[in-house]
């Protein structure tokens, strides 16, 4: 309960942030997800109740854009690069490196929580591929050997 | 104010910080007051040197000598010898090969030499959070010059002249953009910049962003004045974090000097601009799909007419040019238009940005004039293929743009040869493949990735595209059947000619190209089942090399199926019948014992 009012709260100083203005949708929603690290329902519910905008259109709007989870994200986040220049220097095979260490699906957490992995394409970074980025740093020139050993640097 | 005698121009960009950028140049400082120089020998923390390959780089001016691959190890005898001694470190610059001899002057390295810089003007050579250097070198005296000299019409005039084409990839020529948006009736008035990069394999945008916020700026003040616009919006993705902060506190310093904001320089033009970050989603890069964004909406493109010059964000006459674009308008009211026109070919004119990356020996960012061969690129530029194997195909203009085999490397870089081939110049990725990339599982990279960014709303483009990559994973499974080739062009011509924005317009390019120039590879795949580039898993047949093989045991560790048996110290054998063809053991092998055909 505690928790449901920390989070309405969280979502009311971000909608306030942003001057209340439905414009600024994904502005506000960038902003719950770094805050929450995804789009908590109740909080879109806000949003939308707050903006006075059908909920349809919000969720419209979290559904669309690849960036917004709707699920809770482990603590830290793994993106495996597989823009063309990783693709062909092997970055299909990190990404089953990484299937096989952490033993669950794309986007959902490890049970300790610690991390959630995706694919995402291209992050801008080709001079050094294949990469994988944690959180907001980036891992350059890395093999599928390389996983465990990137991975054991965040807790 | 101290008198520097030297400085140290230290790469802080993406690819340099990634491998201890910032752990080197606080070294650097450090080591310098140590050694009691830090009066004489100023450390500077710049964008993006393009040379990504090498990082972290390091400039010395202003004798030119440029560091590579720098560790804080490095550090203490780095500055010793040079900084101390006046003896430069052979050690850590930068030679070809192990076997060359170094070069040490940056001007004297291939990967820089060919190239001329415009856009990238003052890349590796200001900090881009101090608006003075920028200043210094020239910044903000076209707009000045814009401000003071020339009428709207004049600027027009002069864009016009220069023949700059759009740089995000359609190439429209961007003085003829201005001039519909200054005619359209509305007000207020709309600039764009375009900086959803999103074409896998290309980052210019990002790099002008982070090294040179400034120059997107000031380009975006001219065309506010030649237009009529006060407003800016510069879109940029979320991805690009470094790059978002580096252009919010662009805007600061310059709202601060009074070049942004209302009667800038005391001329009475007014013209501010902001971030919008985007959500994420590779079709916002369409201008109408772009700015759905904006107004917070599903970036989904809509039918054009209205352009957005007449109707645009919030129905409003809007300019929209991307990142490179911007950067290359202050240089032309500069230097001219003849000068600008100078350089490039009959209809391109002026330099191109191209993220030069895949298996080449230097990779990086790269700015050449228009006319350069594909050839000179890959292997004047970029050192040629590593391991010295043989150069396959470059792929220009992502999943809008094509593969260009290595017969036609004679292909001169202007919008309409890179047309004639299938390819476009696009957003300027250029990913090499060599022998060893598979053109069928290109093409079936490409269309997945079209299809799960297609936004939806055209029945071809959404369902097309996911039935033509159906087909080319069939191929590349093994399960290909020779109809499907018919079936491949076909879908391509009705997804090209029914689909409303460029996404499903050029999604087939990617596929038609590799048909084109590599029917062969097609046919291994699905007459001979056979991946002639060892690529296509499910083709692969993985076996041991008894000669190499040391018995260490580590395939067999590695091997989710436990399909790998063997004693310690012995051969081990791998049962076909259980192999699911995943790889591994070829990845973990020390030995290069894991064969695979």
């Amino acid at each position: 309960m505690q928790h449901d009012q920390r989070l309405l709260e969280d979502t009311d100083r971000i909608l306030a942030r942003n001057n209340h203005d439905a414009n600024a949708l994904i502005a506000i929603l960038q902003d719950v997800q770094r805050k929450v690290g995804y789009l908590p329902i109740d909080s879109l519910r806000r949003i939308a109740e707050t903006l006075r905008v059908p909920l349809s259109r919000v969720y419209a709007v979290a559904t669309f854009y690849k960036a917004f989870k709707l699920k809770p994200a482990g603590r830290h986040i793994v993106k495996i690069c597989l823009g063309t220049a990783c693709h062909i220097k092997g970055g299909g095979e990190i990404m089953r490196a990484m299937e096989t260490e952490l033993n669950v699906k794309p986007e959902e957490a490890t049970p300790d929580g610690r991390f959630s992995y995706e694919a995402v394409r291209c992050v801008g970074c080709c001079g050094l591929a294949p990469v994988i980025m944690v959180d907001e740093s980036f891992h350059g020139k890395v093999g599928a050997k390389d996983v465990k050993q990137v991975l054991a640097k965040y807790s | 104010m101290d008198r520097f005698r030297t400085h140290c121009l230290v790469c802080t960009g993406t690819g340099c910080v990634s491998n201890g950028a910032f752990e080197v140049k606080r070294a650097l400082e450090e080591e310098l007051k140590r050694r009691g120089l830090e009066h004489e020998v100023q450390v500077v923390g710049t964008g993006c040197n393009g040379f990504c390959e090498r990082g972290p780089v390091m400039l010395v001016q202003p004798e030119g000598v440029f560091y590579q691959q720098l560790r804080v190890e490095d550090v203490p005898n780095l500055v010793e010898e040079h900084f101390l001694k006046g003896r430069p470190v052979n050690d850590l610059m930068y030679a070809p090969t192990k076997k060359d001899e170094t070069v040490p002057l940056m001007r004297d390295i291939g990967f820089f030499k060919d190239q001329v810089l415009v856009a990238l003007r003052n890349r590796g050579r200001i900090d881009p959070e101090v608006i003075e250097d920028y200043v210094g070198h020239d910044g903000y005296a076209a707009l000045e010059k814009v401000l003071t000299e020339m009428t709207p019409e004049d600027v027009l005039g002069e864009m016009k002249k220069s023949g700059l084409r759009g740089r995000g990839g359609a190439g429209f020529p961007t003085g003829l953009k201005w001039e519909f948006c200054r005619r359209a009736t509305g007000h207020p008035k709309y600039i764009i910049c375009n900086g959803d990069e999103g074409d896998p394999g290309a980052f210019m945008d990002r790099s002008i962003l982070e090294a040179d916020p400034h120059s997107v700026l000031e380009g975006m003040a001219i065309g506010a004045y030649a237009i009529g616009a006060e407003h800016g919006i510069l879109y940029v993705r979320d991805e690009y974090p470094l790059a978002i902060k580096r252009v919010e506190i662009a805007i600061g310093q310059a709202r601060n000097l009074g070049l942004l904001g209302s009667d800038i320089l005391g001329t009475g033009f007014s013209f501010d601009a902001r971030v919008v970050r985007g959500g994420g989603a590779f079709v916002c890069g369409e201008e109408t799909a772009l700015m759905a964004s904006i107004e917070g909406r599903e970036g989904r493109p809509r039918f054009r007419p209205p352009f957005p010059a007449e109707k645009g964000v919030w129905g409003k006459p809007t300019n929209i040019n991307n990142v490179e674009t911007w950067a290359n308008v202050a240089p032309i009211i500069s230097r001219g238009a003849e000068w600008f026109a100078s350089m490039g070919t009959e209809t391109s004119k002026g330099t191109k940005i191209f993220s030069l990356v895949g298996t080449v020996n230097n990779s990086g960012l790269v700015e050449v004039p228009m006319g350069i061969t594909i050839r000179k690129i890959v292997f004047d530029i970029g050192g040629g293929i590593p391991g010295g194997r043989a150069f396959k195909a470059v792929q220009i203009g992502g999943p809008s743009g094509g593969c260009i085999p290595a017969e036609l490397q004679d292909t001169i870089i202007d919008y309409e040869s890179l047309a004639r081939t299938g390819a476009i110049m696009g957003s300027g990725g250029l990913v090499v493949m060599d022998e060893r990339t598979c053109m069928v599982d290109v093409a079936r990279y490409f269309l997945e990735f079209t299809q799960s960014e297609s936004c939806g709303k055209c029945t071809f483009c959404r369902i097309g595209t996911k039935r033509m990559m159906e087909v080319l994973t069939r191929i590349c499974e093994g399960k290909g059947e020779p109809s499907d080739i018919a079936l491949l062009e076909d879908l391509a011509v009705r997804i090209r000619d029914s689909s409303l924005c460029a996404l499903g317009q050029t999604a087939p390019n990617p596929v038609l190209t590799t048909l084109k120039y590599f029917r062969h590879e097609y046919d291994a795949h699905i007459q001979e089942k056979r991946c002639p580039s060892h690529v296509c898993a499910a083709l692969l047949v993985y076996g041991i090399d008894p000669d190499k093989c040391t018995g260490c045991t580590l395939c067999a560790r590695v091997c989710p199926v436990n399909a790998i048996t063997g004693e310690r110290k012995q051969v081990h054998t791998i049962n076909q019948a259980l192999c699911i063809k995943c790889g591994q053991c070829y990845t973990a092998c020390r030995f290069d014992a894991i064969t695979r055909e």
